[in-house]
């Protein structure tokens, strides 16, 4: 039996331990997306066609002129994209806790946070790479930055930082799911949110009550802060405390989302 | 000279809703030494290995597992273990070298380990496929593999062969024996009867969440006792031989005249098959054929636990 005067092997400060075990567990996940893209490639195509669809359907419908209302969707889809995470992250931790392969990191001297930590960080890399098509076919139709560099640049952070935050979300509810189908049923559900928001459609003429539901969308607060830091278009009036002040409104819904549902969803990792 | 346990667990319960899957499971398993956690599906096998392996957490009873308790120090527990699930437990997504070099990563061992492992294991063909291509026995064995990247001090094998061909059985059946041959505690569950008999030290035979009987293979098989057979040349001497097995077994005697044969249990170990036919020959019997044959580990469990068949 050991004794206690021995040094325990493996210990070691446990930031350097999550660090490492983190980075593992990204690798992981960045190989496993390269040999089964599948689904990150699903999710990041369905905005193209999305942007296509909505864009020359209907638009072409709309009061506002088609060429206007493409530039006023690309934010759009780029933060309903951002929100994908909310999808991914709950097929990735279901999969993954039904399967069996969780069950063994659990048994494994793993650092607790790293493998929620580890797919989260991976799922941001995969979202960023994502939104490059998307910007791609968007400049192809007329969408421009009519902001300064650094506006733009903000503009992405907040996207990757959305997307960080849903990510988070959808961890703990895939953690928490009862199987496989049921989380893919309430993710592909999660299509719908954006509807729900200023992203496809401006809020102004929805009846009051819907309004304020879409307007406290924190799909909303993004749009709007992306939307004027790209030099898109300035902030609505007399809208929502979040969507009237959009960048702040953003990274609290943000650094909010993260705060709350990152303990959870490594505490739902911890107790199995 | 002390025994020290690898296991050691008191009282163990676990409810799920209203299955009651622990209902007190008392088990102690020598440290190098390997136990046979034997039961039919739902006696609570699976439950007691979460429960060990830190992966739930007992509503009442405690555990050691390798000198660490599985409650109050459950990082203690996980260093010293390794777990092969009863559904293979890698990412089917990743490839057999891609699997072994990221267990390696987290376990800080070094990545020749893992390629190491993929040789001895005969995975090296199949390295390069991902594992959810893999067959049934190639994929339990890199689950083994797996969780001799660092050598545990126990190793728990959540029924390993269950749904393996012969030949793939008898593969990490001799993976197992190697591993004990080298000091490694293996605590095992299955529901194959054989599997226990072959590898085990001692067997627990559990049933409805707690320990029904426990022993060695042998022990067990003594407690059932063993079957003398007596087959003679004619069905009229059926009576004459039951009456003699009767009087050397001290149980009541079955017979069965079409195939002329009559048998009794019988717990005595100083019964030998030659006294048997001498005494049955000095009757005036014509035998035929005879055997003495120890109980087979399934008619010990149906005997220990009244079923009248396992539901495997």
């Amino acid at each position: 039996m050991s004794t206690a005067l021995v040094p325990e092997q493996g210990t070691r400060p446990v930031s350097t331990a999550l660090v490492h075990d983190g980075t593992a567990v990204l690798g992981r996940h960045l190989l496993r997306i390269r040999h089964a893209p599948a689904i990150t490639v699903m999710t990041q195509t369905m905005p193209i066609v999305f942007l296509l669809f909505f864009g020359y359907v209907f638009g072409s419908a709309l009061a506002m002129p088609g060429a206007e209302y493409r530039s006023h969707l690309v934010p759009g889809l780029l933060v309903a994209t951002a929100a994908g995470g909310l999808m991914t992250g709950m097929f990735q931790a279901a999969q993954d806790s039904h399967r069996g392969v969780m069950d063994r990191f659990r048994t494994m001297p793993v650092s607790r946070s790293a493998v929620p930590l580890g797919q989260a960080l991976a799922d941001l890399v995969a979202g960023a790479v994502g939104t490059v098509p998307l910007v791609l076919v968007g400049l192809a139709m007329g969408w421009r930055i009519e902001g300064t560099a650094p506006e733009a640049l903000a503009a992405f952070g907040l996207l990757l930082l959305f997307r960080f935050a849903t990510t988070w979300v959808g961890i703990l509810l895939g953690l928490a799911s009862k199987s496989e189908e049921a989380a893919g049923q309430l993710g592909s559900a999660t299509f719908m949110l954006p509807l729900l928001s200023n992203a496809y459609i401006p809020t102004d003429n929805m009846p009051g009550w819907l309004r304020a539901v879409a307007e406290w969308n924190p799909i909303s607060a993004v749009t709007t802060a992306v939307r004027l830091l790209f030099g898109n278009a300035p902030v609505p009036a007399d809208a929502a405390w979040p969507v009237a002040h959009p960048v702040a409104g953003a990274l609290l819904w943000s650094l909010g989302l993260i705060a709350l549902f990152a303990p959870l969803a490594v505490r739902r990792y911890t107790r199995g | 000279m002390t025994t020290t346990y690898a296991v050691l667990s008191e009282g163990l319960q676990k409810r799920y809703g209203d299955v009651h899957a622990l209902r007190g499971l008392d088990l102690a398993v020598p440290e190098g030494s390997v136990c046979g956690v034997l039961g039919p599906n739902g006696a609570g096998k699976t439950t007691a290995v979460r429960v060990l392996t830190t992966l739930v957490k007992p509503d009442a009873g405690s555990a050691l597992v390798a000198g660490h308790d599985v409650v109050r120090d459950p990082a203690g527990v996980r260093k010293r273990i390794a777990v092969t699930g009863q559904y293979a437990s890698v990412d089917g997504d990743l490839t057999g070298a891609e699997n072994l070099r990221l267990f390696a990563r987290l376990l800080r061992a070094p990545r020749a380990r893992a390629d190491e492992l993929l040789e001895q294991f005969g995975l090296a063909a199949a390295a390069g496929r991902p594992a959810r291509t893999y067959s049934g026995g190639i994929r339990r064995r890199l689950d083994l593999a797996a969780s001799l990247l660092v050598p545990p001090r126990v190793l728990f094998l959540d029924e390993p062969t269950t749904g393996l061909d012969p030949h793939s059985r008898n593969g990490i059946w001799d993976a197992v024996r190697g591993l004990a041959s080298r000091g490694t505690t293996v605590l095992l569950t299955t529901q194959y009867l054989e599997e226990a008999d072959q590898l085990a030290d001692d067997i627990v035979l559990i049933d409805e969440g707690r320990a029904a009987q426990r022993g060695t293979p042998a022990e067990l098989k003594a407690l059932v006792g063993s079957y003398a057979e007596v087959v003679v040349a004619e069905p009229s001497a059926l009576e004459a031989a039951a009456a003699v097995l009767d009087r050397l077994t001290g149980s009541a005697p079955v017979l069965d005249a079409e195939r002329r044969t009559v048998g009794a249990v019988t717990t005595d170990s100083t019964l030998t098959l030659p006294r048997i036919v001498r005494e049955v020959d000095a009757a005036g019997v014509l035998v035929v054929d005879a055997s003495l044959r120890p109980p087979t580990l399934d008619e010990v469990f149906l005997r220990l636990t009244d079923r009248k068949e396992l539901v495997a």
